[in-house]
């Protein structure tokens, strides 16, 4: 082996995470940051919408992230991180400067592209809007080729709600009918105050053509995925975000391991025919 | 302007309804509009109505101990609102307040409960027709409880 081929086959070992650095962070909630990262080489990490990256913070630890950029621009990666332990903590407190370990892109995409000529739905519960971004942000470059597209999204309160500017413009400018609602509502609060499955009935789409994309807490997802079925869309229609924990990212270890399935490889995003037994037996 | 019957027919919660009782309820109803901020009723007073919403948004308030109000729901045009008028002790058990301007068609209770009375087919299409508003209220409620986006209490 050539120093060269030995070089390539080392950037290429999916195990060895390549050098990004934290060009830019963004607060979007109380314990949710968004990191915009660039890599130290400059060679961009083209994705597929719903993938995810371990994301090393070196001395603390590496956790599987979901991309929740635009695939159109690869040159830049994005994740949106909510701090729940020690490597998350660590990773919402890297400053522009810091330099992250970066594995894959991994895992399977929700192939929006599959929706095209019909209605798109997308359901998202709380961090679970980070992932579908990326899909949301496809539809919209693409949006003739769909028909009706919504996006139905729940959080804790409004405070709680992500991505606030993108989703006024992505009701006013990107064709997307937008609905939120919050778990509660503090005084002087006029939006919606309800369960996201709420909004399920008056969503307005075609349950015969309609792709659904669901993203949240497994007992949301479970509640949504019933909603949607009892409307109408079909199992094979019906796609969902799993998480487990990770330690390989690529189908080695077994950490991710549900049943007969990997979900870092089989997964992240699974059809509700494959994954919804598994869910009701698994959920609490 | 469509009448009351028309109203009624073309909302959701009354699809079971055959056309006749339609318009025998029609009788118990008006039209009713509430401004942005306008209280449509208040905890622990006689629940006197319930109401088909056409229209606007009404959030449904308890008071917090530690004083303002909380939303714990909201309900919108296709939906209706109020249940207390069906059962003793006949008490609002909620604030509900409109937050957009709203249109809904109001019935009176005590008329509504005696047609309910007097026809026990209607009652039973009518209690059928609220317990699954109920249930699905606190479907929405239970889960919700679960803080299943959790991280309240992080910095
Ligand atoms: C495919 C995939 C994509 C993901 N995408 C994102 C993302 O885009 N943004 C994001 O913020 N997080 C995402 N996660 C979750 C993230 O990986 C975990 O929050 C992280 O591993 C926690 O590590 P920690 O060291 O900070 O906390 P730990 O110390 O490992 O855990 C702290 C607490 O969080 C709980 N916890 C750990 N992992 C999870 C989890 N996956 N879900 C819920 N609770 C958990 C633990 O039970 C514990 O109570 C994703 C997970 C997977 C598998
Ligand atoms: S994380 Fe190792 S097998 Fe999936």
């Amino acid at each position: 082996m050539t120093a060269a081929t030995a070089r390539e086959t080392v950037g290429t070992d999916p195990m060895v995470p390549r050098l990004f650095r934290v060009v830019h962070t963004r607060r979007d909630t109380r314990d949710t940051h968004t990191l915009v990262l660039e890599p130290t080489d400059g060679v961009p990490l083209p994705f597929r919408p719903g993938q995810f990256t371990m994301l090393h913070s070196f001395g603390v630890g590496e956790v599987p992230i979901s991309i929740s950029g635009d695939p159109a621009h690869p040159e830049v990666l994005e994740h949106t991180i909510r701090n729940v332990g020690a490597v998350t903590a660590s990773l919402v407190a890297a400053q522009p400067g810091t330099i992250l370990g970066v594995r894959g892109p991994f895992g399977t995409g929700w192939e929006v592209g599959d929706g095209k000529g019909g209605d798109v739905v997308f359901v998202a519960g709380g961090i679970g809007l980070a992932p579908l971004r990326p899909a949301i942000l496809e539809v919209i470059a693409q949006r003739s080729r769909y028909g009706r597209v919504v996006l139905l999204y729940g959080s804790r309160t409004p405070e709680d709600l992500l991505y606030a500017d993108d989703l006024r413009a992505w009701a006013r400018d990107g064709g997307v009918r937008v609905e939120t609602t919050v778990d509660n509502g503090p005084p002087g609060w006029t939006g919606r105050v309800g369960f996201v499955t709420d909004l399920v009935p008056r969503a307005g789409f075609n349950p015969v053509t309609a792709f659904a994309h669901i993203c949240g807490p497994e007992v949301m997802m479970r509640a949504v995925a019933t909603a949607l079925r009892d409307r109408g869309v079909s199992g094979t229609r019906l796609r969902l975000s799993m998480e487990r924990n990770m330690k390989c990212g690529i189908g080695l270890c077994g950490h991710c391991q549900l049943r007969e399935l990997f979900v870092c490889v089989d997964g992240p995003v699974f059809d509700h025919d494959r994954i919804g037994p598994l869910l009701s037996k698994w959920e609490l | 302007m469509q009448t009351i019957e028309e109203l009624l027919r073309a909302h959701p919660f009354f699809d079971d309804f055959d056309p006749a009782t339609v318009a025998l309820l029609a009788g118990c109803a008006t039209s009713v509009r509430f401004a942005p901020g306008e209280v449509i009723f208040r905890e622990a007073e006689p629940a006197d109505a319930f109401y088909v919403l056409q229209s606007g948004r009404v959030a449904l308030q308890v008071h917090h101990p530690a004083g303002g109000a909380l939303v714990t729901s909201t309900v919108e045009h296709d939906e209706v609102l109020g249940w207390s008028w069906l059962v003793p002790p006949y008490r609002w058990t909620a604030d509900a307040v409109a937050v957009a301007e709203t249109n809904a068609v109001r019935f009176a209770a005590g008329c509504l409960r005696g047609t309910c009375a007097d026809d026990p087919a209607v009652g039973y299409v009518f209690l059928r027709k609220i317990a699954q508003v109920l249930a699905h209220r606190l479907a929405s409620a239970n889960r919700r409880l679960l803080d299943l986006y959790g991280g309240g209490d992080r910095p």
